[in-house]
């Protein structure tokens, strides 16, 4: 069944009949990343008024893959179940030469995450979902569709909005301007700010078809992605699979062919119909892109902050792009809360342009690699992109080699000035199960959203002002702690050890023995409070 | 044939792109000239002979 793009209402802004209060957040853009931010912000009490310039969720699925760090953001943002629930699931990827397989892998072989490796769920469920976890905050997030932004100025301490609605234009002034409109932002725009990088020239056909028969064995989803494939000559291919019997085909496309005319269903038709064969399918969306990997050279201007696409765009070969963004808002929401409670300097913000710019950087380093790998420019490029094929059938290294995208993994901010250096400073929270008092619980559920110092095995936590405490193997404290019934928590921490862990569950420090004093201090430091 | 450990990984992109890189720019014939003096600098890497014999057989061996 066809997705049902049901529109959103439209609301008179207040702003048509007179002026509004300053707003202490104006996110402009209703897209994964902007809802995202809302969410974020309204969970640590934080309002804000979000402006999106249409009033329907993504057109076409976009952004399928979300990947397990992305979901256990997602989880403290309260749709991370909905979202598993929803998605589909997959592990095994296949690589394909020509018409034989070159290998396969498993995702995740390791146990003991709530989340899986990655799931699959187009980019207009996840929006869904985001707007009606907002629609749970009626005080803290003014969600506004039609309600496109024409115009910013920075006055220094505030940002005034130019909004265009169906019934006239409003102003608006805000403290914040949280730019999240997109790839093609117009805010980045009228600032004049550059945002040049490599664009490739081959173009993509990306087509979502429903099929009742699944085209994988036994029905159970994977990842097929084709070198070289039988049914479309010297070009790669990927299949994959969504929720609602919907199939995902992307087909690299010749430099120079005519895109429009591509896209055209009697193109389009044949060429599913060479990969999937006789079993009856509708499609359902089509599309053709050329592809960029760019970012901004700084996120963070004044009070005008750039979040997702906005900021840093990627191929999406390896599922970087809706993926990086998520990991954006994760580590500006609790920085944004902290300074405007007063709680942390201004420059706190510069750490989100330092932090995110490095894992976008990343990001971008392996979407044009993998870009790269899979269309050649060059005779030599083809020439050796061929025989690691050739030598991948039999050589696990060359099987290493082949790149059709590396699938994001969460990025490490071990050496940035927040994290006290130590052991796993730095480090994303690697999940584990847990037991506690209210039953089975999952690490990642304790230790985002506050900062948390976790206890693993038998050490003593000391009590110290806005900072939760939770023990893991411990028993008779003062505060909560939970049984590590799989042993992978102390596994995955060591024995004998405190974290520090930050709003966004990244380790800020770690401690073998910790002191109030040196927990305070690292805890301060993540703030931005002392060096 | 044989068939070698991976010990490429997990560096193995680092080392796909720099040799792209390496090609950068350089026409067909340069590009076989610098993969020719690439390997016979890498077989002085390894420097070891029945080593090298049997990698320039395993390579022969995919002939088609
Ligand atoms: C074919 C394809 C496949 C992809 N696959 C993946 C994947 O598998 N995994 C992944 O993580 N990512 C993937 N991506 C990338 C992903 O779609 C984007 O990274 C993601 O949509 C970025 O979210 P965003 O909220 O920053 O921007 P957008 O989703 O573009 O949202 C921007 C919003 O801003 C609004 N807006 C724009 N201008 C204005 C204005 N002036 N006033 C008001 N509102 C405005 C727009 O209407 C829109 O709602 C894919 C992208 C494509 C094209």
């Amino acid at each position: 069944m066809a997705y049902d793009y049901t529109p959103f209402p439209y609301v008179s802004a207040p702003g048509l009949t007179a002026p509004e209060p300053r707003h202490r957040v104006a996110i402009v853009g209703a897209g994964p990343i902007g809802l995202a931010m809302a969410i974020d912000l309204a969970q640590r009490g934080v309002p804000s008024v979000v402006l999106d310039d249409n009033n329907v969720v993504s057109v076409g699925s976009r952004a399928i893959c979300w990947a397990k760090r992305t979901l256990e953001i997602f989880d403290r943002l309260g749709v991370g179940e909905r979202m598993l629930a929803k998605g589909v699931t997959w592990k095994v990827g296949r690589q394909f030469h020509g018409a034989n397989e070159v290998y396969s892998f498993d995702l995740l072989p390791e146990e003991g995450h709530k989340y899986p490796a990655f799931i699959n769920l187009q980019q207009y469920y996840a929006e869904e979902y985001l707007v009606d976890r907002a629609r749970a905050f009626p005080d803290l997030i003014d969600l506004r569709f039609k309600n496109k932004v024409t115009g910013h100025e920075d006055r220094g301490d505030h940002v005034v909005l130019t909004v265009e609605t169906p019934e006239g234009e409003y102003t608006l002034e805000t403290d914040y301007l949280l730019a999240c409109d997109g790839a093609g932002s117009a805010t980045r725009e009228r600032m004049g700010l550059d945002f040049t990088g490599q664009t490739f020239q081959e173009q993509f056909l990306i087509a979502d078809i429903e099929m009742a028969d699944s085209p994988f064995p036994q029905g159970t989803p994977e990842r097929w992605f084709w070198f070289d494939p039988p049914f479309h000559d010297g070009k790669s291919a990927l299949l994959h699979q969504q929720p609602d019997n919907i199939y995902r085909i992307d087909l690299q496309l010749d430099v120079d062919a005519d895109g429009k005319a591509e896209a055209a269903p009697e193109k389009v038709i044949p060429r599913i119909k060479a990969i999937v064969g006789d079993k009856p399918f509708r499609l359902d969306w089509v599309s053709v892109y050329k592809f960029r990997c760019i970012k901004l050279d700084r996120f963070v201007h004044n009070r005008v902050i750039f979040v997702g696409d906005s900021a840093h765009v990627v191929s999406p070969f390896g599922a970087r792009g809706g993926n990086g963004g998520i990991q954006d808002v994760d580590n500006l929401g609790w920085k944004l809360a902290a300074v405007l409670a007063g709680e942390a300097p201004e420059a706190l913000l510069d750490s989100y342009h330092d932090e995110r710019s490095h894992g976008s950087a990343e990001n971008i380093l392996n979407s044009s690699r993998a870009t790269n790998f899979m269309t050649p420019k060059t005779p030599v490029e083809a020439l050796f992109r061929a025989e690691a094929l050739r030598l991948a059938h039999d050589q696990p290294f060359a099987r290493r080699l082949l790149n059709s995208g590396r699938l994001s993994v969460p990025c490490s901010l071990e050496g940035f000035p927040l994290q006290t250096p130590g052991d796993l400073s730095g480090r994303a929270v690697l999940d584990a199960p847990l037991q506690g008092p209210e039953g089975d619980a999952w690490l990642i559920e304790q230790v985002q959203g506050r900062f948390t110092l976790v206890g693993f095995g038998e050490i003593d936590l000391p009590e110290i002002d806005g900072i939760a405490r939770i023990g893991i193997s411990q028993t008779g404290k003062d505060y909560p702690c939970f049984s590590d019934p799989t042993g992978l928590a102390l596994q995955r921490y060591g024995a004998g050890r405190a974290c520090l862990f930050r709003p966004d569950g990244h380790v800020c420090a770690s401690f073998e023995r910790p002191d109030a004093a040196s927990i305070s201090q690292a805890r301060n430091r993540a703030l931005g409070l002392a060096p | 044939m044989t068939i070698a450990p991976d010990r490429l990984s997990p560096h193995q992109d680092d080392f796909y792109s720099a040799l792209m890189d390496a090609h950068t720019g350089l026409a067909e014939a340069q590009s076989h000239a610098l993969n020719a003096r690439l390997v016979l600098l890498m077989a002085n890497h390894i420097g070891d002979l029945p080593a090298l014999q049997d990698l320039l057989q395993t390579a022969r061996g995919y002939d088609d």
